[in-house]
């Protein structure tokens, strides 16, 4: 029998996204929790966080839990937004929010299962909040979105140069891209015919995207995330 | 610079894939002694992870020229490319009644940025102590084969086969630039910049903005070399068509493409 591990100091077990997730597609999502092999069965031991928050790590490692915690955010928005589209959403906008979803459940799973193969330093699964979202309306839906996309691209422009595998990094160029396509679109829906797709608030005078450091990113993206972590490599204490 | 002389090296130097650069990390080859052949050479997540990263190490021992020019001949290449969207998209916005006014804003945020980056990268050539290649001559019908400043739907084609070629060619450089940090900062940037562009175009043809598997959508059999092995759903032996199939498994991810590749696909439209 397989071990779960919650980390988080909420208890965290079936939450609302896990139960919307696998009432939508039934996917083998089967591993809410951190599994460990070989341990005996029938104790289920709980353990974490007596005071011990997780930290993502040093090196590559560091790197790849925090691009796994930024996909886990964007994956469990989607989720979200797809089990409860917004009143009067187009076939278009459907269709894109369904791929969104896709890609992103496909770059947190593709995460979890790269980091578990190497290490035991795996970021745990996160909680998260949307105080201010409502999800019932399109502006909103598409502003978060919006948000999370182009805090996506930052956020991997600006890790790279802290990456020293270039296996990693080609990795990194191949989900960054994708983000930055579905930033692109979500922002021409949100202004269509305009120049927003890439637009003059995230492209500079030299026609460079944003790049932001994980501290910046951590600090913006923190009102979504319940679950504490730290970063200490990067000052994220 | 010879233009014609860099794409030469370029197809033939074949350590230009960043999995060739990760070869040479892990077994501190010549830089110059193998090929990219290898980049065919599946790896599994573990061997990703396990493997201490050297880098650094490799980039000490080979510091000098050898290092120097596979970063500044990346930049070439990058400059390659960014001269030939900028003037396509100056003539494309001078092309009397091509454009529709509706596009005209997305195509001159194009053109501004496209125009941004040649500036850059020359000058980023420049402080390197390296003289940027001078343009090349273009000839955007490909020997006839195209006529885009006439035909917009034409335009469109190769304006998102021209996105999404560097797309993938940025990524095929980011091994060889990860030697000097703000130059890779800087090439990540204009990356997610070219990607932005590529959904835009795509979605105004009708196409999603990501593509899935080895189809451009709705394009030109000439183009089938832009999107070659972008139906690729291994990643590091990770199969991302298993939740939810391959075309969105494949379009999770964006491929990389060699500078031999991207020196094809150039060199149908420099004279």
């Amino acid at each position: 029998m397989k071990k779960t591990i919650h980390v988080s100091n909420q208890g965290a077990s079936l939450d609302t996204s896990r139960r919307n997730f696998l009432k939508l597609g039934g996917i083998g999502l089967a591993m809410a929790g951190l599994t460990l092999v070989g341990c005996d069965d029938n104790d289920d031991f709980q353990i974490i966080n007596d005071g011990n928050i997780f930290d993502l790590g040093t090196g590559d490692v560091g790197i790849l839990n925090y691009a796994y915690a930024l996909e886990q955010l964007e994956a469990d928005f989607y989720t979200k937004v797809v089990n409860n589209f917004y009143t009067g959403i187009s076939s278009t906008e459907k269709e894109i929010f369904t791929d969104l979803y896709h890609h992103e459940v496909i770059h947190r799973d593709f995460f979890k299962a790269a980091i578990s193969s190497a290490t035991q330093n795996v970021l745990p699964k996160l909680e998260f909040q949307y105080p201010n979202v409502n999800f019932n309306n399109r502006s909103s839906v598409l502003a978060t979105a919006k948000a999370l996309e182009d805090t996506g691209v930052a956020a991997y422009n600006g890790a790279g140069k802290y990456i020293t595998n270039a296996a990693y990094l080609v990795i990194a160029g191949k989900i960054v891209s994708v983000e930055a396509r579905h930033a692109s679109a979500i922002r021409n829906l949100i202004n269509p015919g305009s120049a927003d797709f890439s637009g003059d608030d995230v492209v500079d005078s030299n026609g460079l995207d944003l790049a932001k450091e994980p501290k910046d990113i951590v600090m913006a993206a923190g009102g979504f995330i319940k679950t504490p972590f730290t970063w200490k490599e990067r000052g994220i204490n | 610079m010879n233009i014609l002389k860099l794409l030469d090296k370029l197809s033939h130097d074949k350590f230009f894939t960043a999995e060739a650069s990760r070869l040479e990390t892990l077994t501190n080859m010549s830089l110059f002694g193998k090929k990219a052949a290898t980049a065919a050479i599946p790896f599994g997540l573990g061997a990703m992870m396990v493997t201490p990263v050297k880098a650094e190490t490799a980039t000490k021992e080979f510091r000098g020229t050898a290092l120097k020019s596979t970063l500044t001949d990346a930049l070439q290449l990058a400059l390659v490319l960014e001269y030939l969207e900028n003037e396509y998209y100056a003539l494309g916005l001078s092309a009397a009644g091509l454009i529709p006014n509706s596009d005209r804003p997305v195509f001159m945020q194009i053109s501004k940025h496209e125009s941004a980056h040649v500036s850059f990268l020359k000058s980023t050539l420049t402080s390197l102590g390296t003289t940027p290649g001078a343009k090349p001559t273009f000839d955007f019908t490909a020997n006839g084969s195209f006529s885009p400043f006439t035909d917009y739907n034409q335009f469109l084609i190769l304006a998102q086969a021209f996105e999404d070629t560097g797309v993938r060619a940025y990524k095929g450089q980011a091994g060889n630039v990860m030697s000097n940090k703000v130059v890779l900062q800087a090439a990540l940037q204009i990356h997610s910049v070219e990607a932005r562009h590529a959904s835009q175009v795509r979605r105004m043809r009708a196409n999603k903005g990501w593509i899935e598997l080895a189809n451009g959508g709705n394009m030109p059999s000439a183009t089938d070399p832009v999107y070659a092995g972008e139906d690729n759903v291994n990643q590091s032996g990770y199969n991302t068509g298993t939740l939810f199939g391959a075309a969105a498994g494949s379009a999770a991810y964006d491929e990389v493409m060699s500078g031999s590749d991207a020196q094809t696909i150039a060199s149908l439209f420099i004279v």
